[in-house]
């Protein structure tokens, strides 16, 4: 290429790309001092007026306001939460779908062709799901929600679907829901800041470990049951408990030989509180557990399975916190697994003597440190390591190291345009997870690892 | 290197304009102080789509919201300890951010920490010179609340007609009353008087929810409304009596005024025509 001649001095010859640094600097620096009003989980805001960041850390992270709201069932307690006060024009719906470009990579996969394990990668536009999400209340103290999700080129299903009767007795610490719901979780996966394919979810809610048959997705999954709850009138003491359906929130219960056909009754409690400490915020603490029982096999009819059998237990519990130092906030959890050894080692509890000698009930512990930091209500930084570690295998043979999760995330979200009306963020994120011992020609580590750049927007 | 310095002092410069507005304010609650700097940041997030960025209640969501935002830029508040026509104390405007107000879009706050409600307070007082050239005024004495009888009711009730409160609250405390339609408030907006039989109040007013609360309202007044300071014209003794009086217009309300007139037969004796 031919250079171009110039007339500038060297001094100044060096300012175009110094001028483009500074640029940059310069729109980094408005960005994170012009801390502009920002608004609307546009359902919600357009009943009520109120910006989306009065309710969110960060969309879509609650803050204690927003905890507030949600604990009152969608309803601000003014005496205008009935839908009667709306305009009939009104309906509450909200459209989320993020378009996105993404990298996908994973190490040691054993490849057909070569019959040798190598490391994999895929870059490109994409899609994620599409949700259409209504919740508001049918009348006051009565609240609902339905969500109907559609994944990457899924047919829809219904991600929620419940109603609650809230403040019974004229209390907050009785409120009855029932449907499919979303465990109360306050750390709640349902709304964190991350979205790639590996960093999408916290391992702790979704773990199983290496050929466990048990039917239960994780306290990260919706779940088809009853929930009593209650609170404190401003949400920092909390409590819920819930029965639940032994489905993973799958309907079709008269469905003979589905997946989801119930089988047993789980529940799952959780309680927590949250105490001021001054000039920090509100601090959080609480514990949760989730028990239940899974079916080992069913019975059959022409070779469809129309009865669950030989149900078995496993459980989860833990502790959690939720610290706040100003505009960082830092949530930590720990949980404790297993399952029953024949789940464990997936061989029906009919047959006790398929189980290896040794076997045993697969326990594991696992835990995450997770941190934001705010900016202001339009940027916000998340960094996040996450383990899962067995303490023991359901077969002694297996190295001790199978189905080990170590993990860490790191993004942000630029929310540049959040009118009262819809949101849109930037969104930016690196996640990378690596577990014991699962390639399987050589049984040594694998390391998956996704960059997600996208727009997650909603109206 | 020089056109860098002088961009980077005119962005620098530019970025600190943006945070500068009289942010030295201060409110005070007890031992804690509010800091308008970090009230700022809490109006932004949680405020200003209602109250706007400038204070005056132009916020982009007040055309579709009645009644309106509150006007900070006027400093005239409705709930306040202190006389007609004054500040408010800080305590005053922190117990309403944590309040909130019945029947209107202002939800309550308490979920935040007390010190984000104190910075919010803090905050809020640098819209209107009123802060810099005026003090508070003193909250007025609430006294003891005397005993609740069939005849301190009776007596409300001909305070109620001579005063002529049902002007505009209705003679059963509907907020019906022949004046009701016409009221405006302090920016001309159509204003409700209070629905004492609104059982879906829950016995909240908008400036709380005790008898001492309701003796205050109209001895202070709810300034920017047509609800008048009541303080020079009738004795403390007296407002207690409409007080309990009152309290009997809230029909589905368990209180002791209502155990009392029931108890004497369910009526309140006719007032004394005017």
């Amino acid at each position: 290429m031919k250079a171009v001649p110039t007339r500038h001095t060297p001094e100044i010859q060096t300012a175009p790309w110094k001028s483009i640094c500074f640029f940059l600097l310069s729109v980094f620096v408005l960005l994170i001092t012009a801390n502009q009003p920002s608004h609307a989980i546009p359902a919600f805001a357009r009943k009520y007026g109120l910006p989306c960041s009065a309710c969110h850390i960060g969309w879509p992270i609650l803050n204690t306001f927003g905890q507030q709201f949600r604990d009152n069932g969608y309803q601000l307690g003014n005496d205008r939460d009935s839908p009667i006060y709306q305009n009939p024009a009104y309906w509450p719906i909200t459209f989320r779908v993020t378009p996105n470009w993404h990298v996908e990579s994973q190490n040691k996969v054993l490849v057909d062709q070569t019959q040798a394990e190598q490391t994999v990668t895929t870059t490109g536009f994409d899609l994620s799901g599409l949700d259409i999400w209504t919740a508001g209340t049918l009348y006051k103290n009565i609240s609902f929600s339905v969500l109907p999700s559609m994944g990457e080129g899924d047919t829809f299903h219904f991600e929620n679907a419940w109603v609650r009767f809230d403040n019974l007795l004229k209390t907050p610490w009785m409120n009855l829901k029932f449907g499919k719901f979303e465990l109360d979780m306050l750390l709640s996966q349902k709304r964190f800041l991350t979205l790639s394919n590996v960093g999408g979810f916290w391992y702790n809610y979704q773990f199983l470990p290496p050929g466990d048959s048990n039917g239960f997705g994780g306290i990260g999954d919706n779940q088809l049951g009853v929930e009593l709850s209650g609170h404190s009138k401003n949400s920092y003491a909390r409590y819920s408990i819930a029965l639940l359906s032994s489905v993973d929130g799958n309907p079709g219960l008269t469905s003979a030989g589905q997946p989801g056909t119930a089988r047993n009754y789980d529940v799952f409690a959780n309680v927590n509180e949250g105490f001021q400490v001054k000039g920090l915020g509100v601090q959080r603490v609480g514990l949760y557990g989730y028990v239940g029982q899974s079916p080992t096999y069913f019975l059959t009819s022409g070779g469809t399975p129309v009865q669950a059998q030989g149900a078995k237990s496993f459980s989860r519990v833990g502790a959690y916190g939720w610290w706040f130092f100003k505009d960082l906030d830092i949530e930590t959890l720990y949980m404790h697994g297993q399952d029953n050894v024949f789940l464990g080692n997936n061989i029906p509890a009919n047959n006790p003597a398929g189980l290896p000698p040794g076997a045993a009930g697969p326990s594991w512990n696992g835990g995450f440190v997770e941190a934001h930091y705010t900016v202001n209500p339009q940027l916000i930084f998340t960094g996040r390591y996450e383990l899962v570690h067995m303490s023991r295998q359901a077969n002694p043979a297996n190295p001790s190291n199978l189905g080990n999760v170590d993990s860490f995330t790191v993004g942000y979200r630029w929310y540049p345009i959040m009118l009262s009306r819809a949101g849109l963020a930037f969104h930016n994120e690196y996640s990378q997870a690596k577990t014991g011992n699962s390639s399987i020609l050589t049984m040594s580590d694998q390391t998956n690892r996704s960059v997600m750049v996208g727009f997650d927007f909603d109206y | 290197m020089k056109i860098i310095s002088k961009w980077a002092i005119a962005t620098l410069a530019f970025a600190a304009a943006l945070q500068l507005p009289a942010l030295a304010q201060e409110a005070h609650v007890g031992n804690l102080t509010g800091h308008a700097a970090e009230g700022k940041k809490l109006y932004r997030r949680s405020c200003v789509g209602c109250h706007g960025p400038l204070g005056d209640g132009n916020g982009e969501n007040a055309p579709w919201i009645d009644p309106k935002p509150r006007d900070f830029t006027a400093a005239t508040f409705k709930c306040r300890s202190t006389p007609t026509g004054t500040l408010p104390t800080d305590q005053d405007l922190y117990n309403s951010v944590g309040r909130g107000f019945y029947n209107s879009n202002m939800p309550h706050w308490d979920a935040l920490t007390d010190q984000n409600r104190l910075d919010l307070v803090a905050y809020i007082k640098t819209f209107s010179a009123r802060w810099k050239t005026e003090k508070p005024g003193d909250p007025i004495a609430v006294p003891p609340e005397p005993a609740i009888t069939m005849q301190s009711i009776a007596h409300g009730n001909e305070l109620f007609q001579k005063m002529e409160c049902w002007k505009c609250h209705g003679q059963q405390g509907r907020g019906d009353g022949p004046s009701a339609a016409t009221l405006t408030d302090s920016k001309d907006q159509p204003i409700r008087p209070y629905n004492f039989a609104d059982a879906s109040s829950d016995s909240r007013f908008k400036c709380g929810t005790t008898n001492q609360d309701l003796y205050r309202i109209f001895m202070t007044g709810l300034d920017g409304t047509p609800m008048p300071s009541f303080a020079d014209v009738i004795q403390p003794n007296d407002a207690w009596d409409l007080v309990h009086f009152l309290r009997t217009l809230q029909k589905n309300r368990h209180s002791k005024e209502n155990e009392v007139l029931r108890s004497a037969g369910g009526t309140v004796p006719s007032a004394p025509a005017n």
